[in-house]
């Protein structure tokens, strides 16, 4: 009777730490309800994302006019951001509370670490297949896209493992923006793909001035040849064309290696001759680009309409625009024949909540987001791709890239030039390894550089010791040692702790049982 | 024999260190100094706060200002958010070094390591520099808490519409007060136009001036006060708004 007392209690403790355990994936265990109901209030807080752009802010809203309209008893709240990185701290704050938003523009980066400690972020698999509410179901409302109708590329980029936890909504890549002008004056001729022994040579040659201390190519006291937006993306960039290593896709960090210190090595010498420098350090390039201060600017094709003497949108006076030509090419090349660029851009991501109805409506919003009227309106804002074939496909853009510079605002020449860029260039993008910590490592590769080219500005030596120094202060600022793949294999959660150890004194106490029930029966005997 | 031998050996590293240290640290210089340092160069200021834009991801960006009415502007200091907290309250005087920087023409200080130093506190008066809007001198006083009187509200469009605002808010009118946008607005002075900002991380939707701003309407005429910031020219980080004589009635 008592044996079968404690094997009974033993269970019930077994059974609870194995609850215990899923309790908190409960509301991951989302399943697509059989009808939207039509007569629930819902409410879903989209937070977005704009590049300081009243007309992106424009096609938000009617999206989400437009969509209320199609399903009126869904009101979508907009709240805008202007910076990814508020988004995401935003986000991180209100995962604690139980607070998030149910529809977020976002990066996988930054998903990866939302993914980490409870399941916030709703896996799209099932809603991408449901027959109704799947993408372009029978039940949607509206011409959404099929699967197959979304790029592959740019889709693939949302999974994270085996699972899609995002759409895409918007992709860019990077653009070297040359004033071909100077380029000329200096006695060189753009190649298509310009390499980066190129573009270090002829910044390097327009560091010359004349007796009077104003650089001779623009007559100026002003010149920074070459300055780069992103140097995260630099770095991952330079790496990514060398074969060079960076991460593995487990989360290992690989990037203080020997190609790095090479490659620091030589930003060093063009930061400090000054013919280098970066946002961070000197401004934004489409400043100095359009005052006649700097010959070649790399920015997101996302910024087009900020590059060029003619640029729709400016942040400089008119009295200090210098006019050129402005030539659109890909990022300088190690191998033009290999061309490799990044893909980024804005995905949108959906929160897990307790009320289905409420996951559903959130999933039909996304799906509003890829529909072409949103897709192009939000694309031609700027130098953006719609990620849907369909929209890729359809009369208005072809017509839209065919009326590249008929006029300097809708059809401004260097916007479209720099959509076909990433059109003309999708199978030679690449994305970075998605893990949780990928978002610091992203930013540990743009201090590297940052932290050089400084160093080179602050008469600091490049050696052996300099190269040290640097990689253990970015080490320990982004906690890289705390992240990467070893670490994550070894952690384990702590419900499984508990399983373990529940499993254990299972055991240890079956054990005590039998030992003593041995005992006895010797005892009798 | 050993015992004198280790003896200097310890002395001779004492020296060593005390060199190497002295070697580093920058004196605290005047305000002629810190303008005659070139940019990259390393330097070091001795002054107060007078406001600062909210502490996030373990930075904080200070407007501070000495005795002698010299402005300087720290940016992205890292600290703590206890240390932010001591920091944030003006009048805290504190010795900053770091490297001077110019970011789109505004001179700051940046990579800073701080003390707070034990002093009375100190927070200035503002200095009026209406008369020398549009002139070569107003970029003395930059990073100086100012105040301007007498301009008038004028208007501000956004591209591509007639409408006209007395405000936008973000640069463009694409922002909103929900989402603590900063809000532009055109003064006028002798014919020529100013944008002045209230930047949302120094005076964001809760404060007085967000509001007072809100309330402004074309063809009013104001006195406001703030810290002369740059950025491809003057644009003033406004801290207060008085309307001292309202736009005639329509």
């Amino acid at each position: 009777m008592r044996k079968r007392f404690t094997a009974v209690l033993l269970l019930i403790c077994l059974l609870f730490a194995l609850s215990g355990c899923h309790g908190k994936q409960s509301r991951s265990g989302f399943s697509v309800p059989d009808h939207f109901d039509d007569r629930m209030p819902v409410e879903i807080v989209f937070w977005a994302k704009n590049d300081t752009n009243k007309n992106q802010v424009a096609v938000y809203q009617q999206a989400i006019d437009e969509f209320q309209a199609l399903y009126p008893n869904v009101t979508v709240n907009m709240r805008l951001y202007t910076d990814y990185s508020r988004i995401y701290n935003d986000v991180i704050t209100n995962i604690s509370t139980n607070t998030t938003p149910n529809v977020c523009i976002t990066y996988p980066d930054h998903i990866a670490t939302y993914l980490t400690g409870s399941n916030t972020v709703a896996a799209l698999d099932d809603l991408m297949k449901d027959p109704r509410f799947g993408l372009g179901g029978s039940e949607v409302r509206f011409d959404a896209p099929k699967e197959e109708e979304i790029v592959p590329e740019f889709l693939k980029e949302c999974m994270i493992g085996e699972h899609t936890y995002a759409m895409p909504y918007m992709r860019s890549t990077e653009a070297l923006y040359i004033n071909e002008d100077f380029v000329k004056k200096l006695g060189y001729e753009v190649p298509e793909a310009p390499t980066w022994d190129f573009v270090w040579e002829v910044s390097e040659k327009a560091m010359e001035q004349d007796e009077d201390g104003l650089f001779k190519v623009n007559g100026q006291k002003v010149l920074i040849p070459f300055i780069y937006k992103s140097t995260d993306n630099m770095m991952i960039s330079m790496l990514k064309q060398l074969g060079a290593p960076y991460s593995t896709d487990a989360g290992e960090i690989l990037i203080f290696n020997d190609m790095t210190k090479e490659l620091l090595e030589e930003i060093y010498i063009h930061g400090k001759s000054r013919a280098f420098s970066t946002f961070a350090i000197s401004s934004y390039p489409g400043n100095f680009l359009n005052a006649g201060q700097c010959i070649f600017a790399i920015d997101s094709t996302a910024g087009a309409t900020w590059m060029g003497s003619e640029a729709p949108m400016m942040d400089i006076h008119k009295e200090q625009v210098v006019p050129f030509h402005t030539k659109v090419t890909m990022i300088p090349q190690f191998d033009p024949d290999q061309p490799k660029m990044i893909s980024q851009g804005p995905s949108v991501c959906v929160f897990s909540k307790e009320n289905d109805q409420e996951v559903l409506a959130s999933w039909l919003f996304v799906q509003y987001l890829l529909s072409n009227e949103i897709q192009l309106g939000y694309a031609e804002t700027e130098g953006y791709l719609p990620v849907t074939q369909k929209a890729l496909d359809s009369v208005e853009y072809k017509d839209y890239l065919a009326r590249a510079g008929e006029d300097n605002k809708d059809h401004y020449r260097v916007k479209i030039e720099a959509s076909k860029l990433l059109m003309e260039n999708t199978k030679n993008t690449f994305v970075t390894p998605v893990f949780n910590g990928s978002a610091s490592l992203r930013a540990a590769a743009g201090q590297l550089i940052e932290n050089t080219v400084k160093g080179a500005r602050r008469k600091q030596e490049m050696n052996d010791a300099f190269i040290e120094k640097l990689y253990s202060d970015v080490n320990s600022l982004y906690r890289l040692d705390q992240i990467g793949g070893d670490r994550q294999a070894r952690v384990v959660p702590t419900g499984a702790w508990v399983l373990l150890g529940t499993i254990a004194a299972v055991w240890v106490v079956i054990g005590i049982f039998k030992l003593r029930e041995k005992k006895k029966n010797k005892t009798i005997k | 024999m050993k015992k004198i031998l280790a003896l200097v050996l310890a002395l001779a590293l004492v020296v060593c260190a005390s060199l190497a240290l002295a070697e580093e640290e920058v004196k605290v210089m005047t305000k002629e100094e810190f303008d005659a340092a070139a940019i990259d160069d390393p330097v070091c200021i001795e002054a107060y706060v007078q406001a600062n834009q909210s502490w996030w991801d373990g930075k904080i960006k200070l407007y501070l200002q000495d005795e002698n009415g010299a402005g300087y502007f720290a940016y992205d200091l890292p600290c703590t958010e206890e240390e932010a907290e001591k920091l944030t309250v003006p009048g805290t005087k504190i010795r900053l070094s770091g490297f001077k920087a110019e970011w789109s023409g505004e001179i700051e200080i940046i990579d800073g390591k701080f003390e707070i130093l034990d002093a009375e506190p100190f927070v200035t008066e503002p200095e009026d520099v209406t008369d020398l809007l549009g002139s070569d001198d107003l970029i003395k006083h930059m990073n100086e808490k100012v105040e301007f009187k007498g301009l008038k509200v004028a208007a501000s469009k956004v591209e591509g519409k007639d409408d006209e605002f007395p405000f936008l808010y973000a640069w463009d009118g694409s922002g909103s007060r929900e989402s603590n946008s900063d809000l532009y607005f055109n003064v006028e002075k002798d014919g020529q136009v100013y944008t002045f900002t209230v930047e949302s991380y120094l005076c964001g939707a809760v404060t007085e001036v967000y509001a007072a701003v809100e309330e402004l309407k074309i063809g009013d005429t104001i006195d406001c006060g703030g810290f002369l910031y740059w950025y491809n020219g003057a644009n003033p980080h406004i801290t207060s708004v008085t309307v001292t004589e309202p736009a005639p009635a329509e």
